[in-house]
């Protein structure tokens, strides 16, 4: 009798040895199995603040569990045991409320002064506004009195083919970006977070920051990365359905490379500025066109223009699409009020917004006998106001 | 005395009235204590088995990054459901069977206090889950915002079904509120004489506490609904910052509810292994008192916490301070009680049955979900675990080992009580094993893809989390199928069972076995009379 039990209790001691060894991996730093320690000051003293709670756990749970195997071992009725009788015991129930107590108090004071020091905002040397869209991230450098200097959106760059198993993954699937967020390093840099239609957040493991985008809220968060190279991230806030492809990807740069990339961005800008007074052939607007596209429409909307119907309309055959350009020009720059479909007036420029339309009224089987150029669209959009 | 009690037992001899109608009209119109129970049970286990088939297809879209089986917007159906028909509608009421069930038979009652009303609060149960899930068949799809249901994505860019989400809500609240001032009145006015409020056995008093914490939190529940409701219907704009109004509000509002919501799940199940223990150690419960010390500490925390959910919405540095704080309180109540089983247990003549095997799992597993909460408390190490599986490991740890095992447990250790019948114990084990490999291989590796930093509610995954992944929805498949087992263990106990005996298991203590096996339709139509030793074990 007592043989059948050890053997019924085995398994549980198996499977505790498997636990403490898994947990003796983490402790032991295997990196793929444990929090990272990222490459920040911050990031670093939350991952010693993380294992220093982990070990308090770890030896709480050697002591707890290991007093319980013993007497799921030794007080067992087939091992002839008579049942004691106590049933309380005022001098253990105090020390067991005290000790944990003092273990708490053990563990906030490191806590409080990690957190003291996650918020010494201030003193930053720039300042970066991070702006959650649905499904992508807008990064907006702001000058010294708050002014966007430039922005630009930071959208996936996994193609669909690799997510619906079409191609092979790449190594950073899911996890790369058409353009990154580039930061300095050495400097303090400070984010303003906030989002235009839904909560996201913004989250870079490496830096220990996490921030929720609230819309109509300001969140700060600051960072000063030491090492240059790429960070990558997620968005941590359910926000619809293209939650899982919204990455985040850091490029920080040594200072001088950073400075020649700042200068080259503004003078893009203003090259940029100059090409909504320019008239494109159709050629040059089907291409551009098809890739904003791709960017911005064909994860509801599909590459092949078929939509997903009924929630995301096909765009091939359209009344919308192949009807007046005012009304077509008007989805796109507006947005319609209730569903999925944003306004993309303030995302996309009248270019870009000018070769989309172009696109969509041309591409698949559509065939509207009209060119839209970026002055049409700065007309249409002068003439809602 | 004994007069009076005889003089009125011939009189309600004569109505004839003891048995139970026949037919559907029995279920339908019934105000007994047993057939209520039997009925939140078996709607609770329905809605067990549809929550999880939405896990599996949750664990089967992940069992490999890319999408192979699902579109990522009925993914977030799957999600959100998943959350809302498990804490709803399969813990919830699983408890409130286990209440209706138990209750008037530790307490020695004939039935609860308000039958009619108990009538009520089960039967508005199904249609609030059949408007729910009805919203999975319509062509705007079902609810897809997360169980949080976090403004504006619930408001502004909801499905229109939200509305049938919303009045859902509504009805299983009225259910929840009636079913908890059941309870109360029950608890409060129908103990027999001599049972003393610290002599109730201890699911009775976490069942009390639960009570009143639905009583508080449900309402303010309803009045989150509600302005959701009025926003997206009625122009108003309570989570709309355009219109002056506050999205991180709605979260303050959803988790004053929400915090105590997660404890109404735990308590009752302190409460089952706090009765399953001392059973099979043969031992008296160690510290009762501090037990219920523990349990009222924790429903009085559990209203001061909430904003430990929300660490990464920018609140200001004292506001984390304190909420940091607050929460690393709960672990010194909550390890009383595990001191307090570990004791129990300690020098006691344990025996291993099923129900004290999922006990035990209970302690261990509920155990390492509060670790894992310990570390979440810390507002700097929270935010690198917010929002990521590590989160996601912890709450599974907690309610599946943790209040679903007490549930079953609950379910082999009284069902002999409710049916007459043994279930099969080579069977009883095996269940168990499968359930105890299968949540593990589930849940854990969980934490590990959480601490490399996979998000929650995301159907694709970068290639780093594909291992775990894979493991995990193994894990989850296995778990799955041993509880459609249980339903076999179960049913075959009721229809071919051996007979059970009235104290059932050797080391029993308590009113309700001191009943037939299966109790009779009235439970005690006579108060009994309160030995020691029949007051908590």
């Amino acid at each position: 009798m007592p043989k059948v039990n050890i053997r019924r209790l085995t398994p549980v001691a198996r499977l505790c040895v498997g636990f403490v060894l898994a947990l003796v991996a983490v402790g032991a730093g295997a990196d793929e199995l444990n929090m990272t320690r990222g490459v920040t000051e911050i990031s670093r003293s939350i991952f010693d603040l993380h294992m220093y709670i982990f070990w308090i756990c770890v030896v709480i749970g050697i002591i707890v569990f290991g007093a319980m195997f013993w007497s799921l071992i030794h007080h067992r009725k087939s091992a002839g045991v008579t049942p004691a009788k106590f049933h309380e015991s005022t001098k253990l129930e105090i020390a067991w409320t005290l000790v944990p107590t003092l273990i708490l108090i053990a563990i906030a004071w490191p806590a409080t002064q990690v957190l003291v020091a996650m918020y010494d905002t201030g003193g930053e040397d720039m300042t970066v506004e991070v702006r959650g869209y649905q499904w992508k991230w807008q990064y907006k450098y702001l000058d010294e009195d708050y002014n966007s200097t430039f922005y630009f959106f930071s959208n996936l760059a996994t193609p669909q083919e690799e997510i619906r198993g079409q191609a092979e993954k790449g190594e950073f699937y899911l996890l790369d970006v058409d353009e990154p967020l580039r930061i300095p390093t050495n400097r303090k840099v400070r984010f303003l977070i906030t989002a235009e239609d839904v909560i996201h957040a913004w989250w870079v493991p490496e830096f220990g920051i996490k921030r929720d985008a609230v819309p109509g809220i300001l969140n700060d968060l600051w960072t000063i990365v030491p090492e240059p190279g790429i960070y990558r991230g997620q968005c941590t806030e359910l926000c619809g359905k293209d939650h899982g492809f919204m990455p985040i990807v850091v490029h920080a740069m040594p200072e001088d490379e950073y400075d020649a990339w700042y200068a080259e961005r503004l003078a893009a800008e203003e090259e940029r500025k100059r090409a909504l007074s320019k008239t494109f052939t159709e050629e040059e607007l089907m291409a551009e066109g098809e890739a904003v596209y791709a960017t911005y429409c064909a994860s509801c909307h599909m590459p092949n223009g078929m939509g997903v119907p009924p929630v995301f309309p096909a765009l091939d055959g359209s009344p919308i699409a192949t009807g007046p350009r005012e009304a077509h020009l008007d989805v796109i720059v507006n947005g319609v009020y209730g569903t999925a479909m944003q306004a993309f007036g303030e995302q996309l420029d009248a270019a870009q917004i000018a070769a989309v339309t172009h696109y969509e009224r041309h591409a698949w089987g559509n065939d509207a006998d009209d060119v839209t150029q970026p002055k049409d669209v700065i007309e249409f959009m002068s003439s809602q106001q | 005395m004994s007069e009076v009690v005889e003089a009125g037992h011939a009189t309600h001899d004569d109505h004839h009235d003891h048995g139970p109608d026949k037919g559907l009209a029995r279920w339908l119109f019934t105000t007994n204590h047993k057939d209520i129970g039997t009925l939140y049970l078996w709607f609770s286990f329905t809605m067990f088995l549809i929550g999880g088939v939405l896990a599996l297809v949750i664990r089967a879209e992940l069992f490999q990054p890319g999408l192979q089986f699902v579109n990522p917007e009925f993914f977030n159906q799957m999600t959100t459901n998943h959350g809302l028909i498990m804490v709803f509608g399969a813990i919830m009421p699983a408890f409130v069977g286990l209440a209706n069930w138990l209750v008037p038979m530790m307490v020695g009652a004939p039935d609860m206090a308000l039958p009619r009303m108990n009538n009520l609060s089960f039967w508005i149960l199904p249609f609030a889950f059949a408007m729910l899930i009805s919203t999975l068949f319509m062509e705007a799809g079902g609810p897809n915002f997360g169980w949080t249901f976090y403004a504006p994505l619930s408001t502004t860019y909801a499905p229109e079904t939200v509305t049938y989400f919303i009045f859902g809500v509504h009805l299983m609240g009225a259910s929840s509120i009636m079913g908890s001032i059941n309870i109360i009145a029950t608890i409060l006015n129908m103990r027999a004489p001599g049972m003393t409020l610290m002599k109730m056995p201890l699911f009775v008093w976490t069942w009390l506490i639960t009570a009143y914490l639905l009583l508080a939190v449900m309402p303010v529940l309803a009045g989150a609904v509600t302005m959701m409701l009025f926003d997206i219907h009625f122009g108003t704009s309570f989570f709309n910052a355009a219109g002056g109004g506050d999205p991180v509000m709605f979260q303050h509002i959803f988790w004053f509810f929400g915090h105590p919501e997660v404890y109404i799940m735990i308590l009752p199940a302190f409460g089952v292994v706090s009765q399953i223990i001392p059973t099979f150690s043969r031992k008296p419960l160690f510290g009762y008192d501090s037990m219920v010390y523990a349990t009222a500490s924790i429903a009085f925390l559990s209203f001061i916490v909430w904003a430990h959910h929300m660490f990464t919405v920018g609140m200001p540095l004292a506001g984390q301070l304190f909420f940091m704080y607050a929460t690393m309180l709960i672990a010194v109540p909550t390890g009383v009680k595990v001191f307090n089983w570990v004791s129990t247990m300690w020098q006691g003549a344990m025996t291993f049955e099923t129900p004290m095997l999922f006990a035990i799992a209970f302690v261990i597993l509920f155990t390492i979900g509060g670790f894992s909460g310990l570390m979440l408390a810390i507002t700097p190490a929270d935010y690198q675990y917010h929002d990521t599986y590590f989160v996601v490991a912890h709450f599974h740890y907690v309610l599946v080992p943790g209040a679903l095992f007490s549930i079953i447990a609950a379910v082999y250790y009284w069902l002999p009580k409710w049916c007459g019948r043994m279930y099969d114990e080579s069977l009883g084990k095996l269940h168990f094993w499968l359930s105890f490999i299968g949540v593990n291989v589930t849940f854990f590796p969980q934490h590990f893809s959480g601490l490399a930093g996979m998000p929650r509610r995301i159907p694709d995954y970068a290639l780093q989390f594909a291992d775990f992944n894979m493991l995990s929805s193994i894990g989850a498949f296995i778990f799955g199928f041993s509880q459609v087992f249980f339903l076999y263990v179960v049913i075959k106990a009721i229809r071919s069972g051996k007979p059970a005996t009235d104290r059932v298991w050797e080391g029993a203590h308590g009113l309700e076995w001191t009943l037939p096996s299966p109790a009779p339709y009235h439970s005690f139509t006579h108060p009994p009379k309160i030995t020691d030793a029949e007051a908590h074990s």
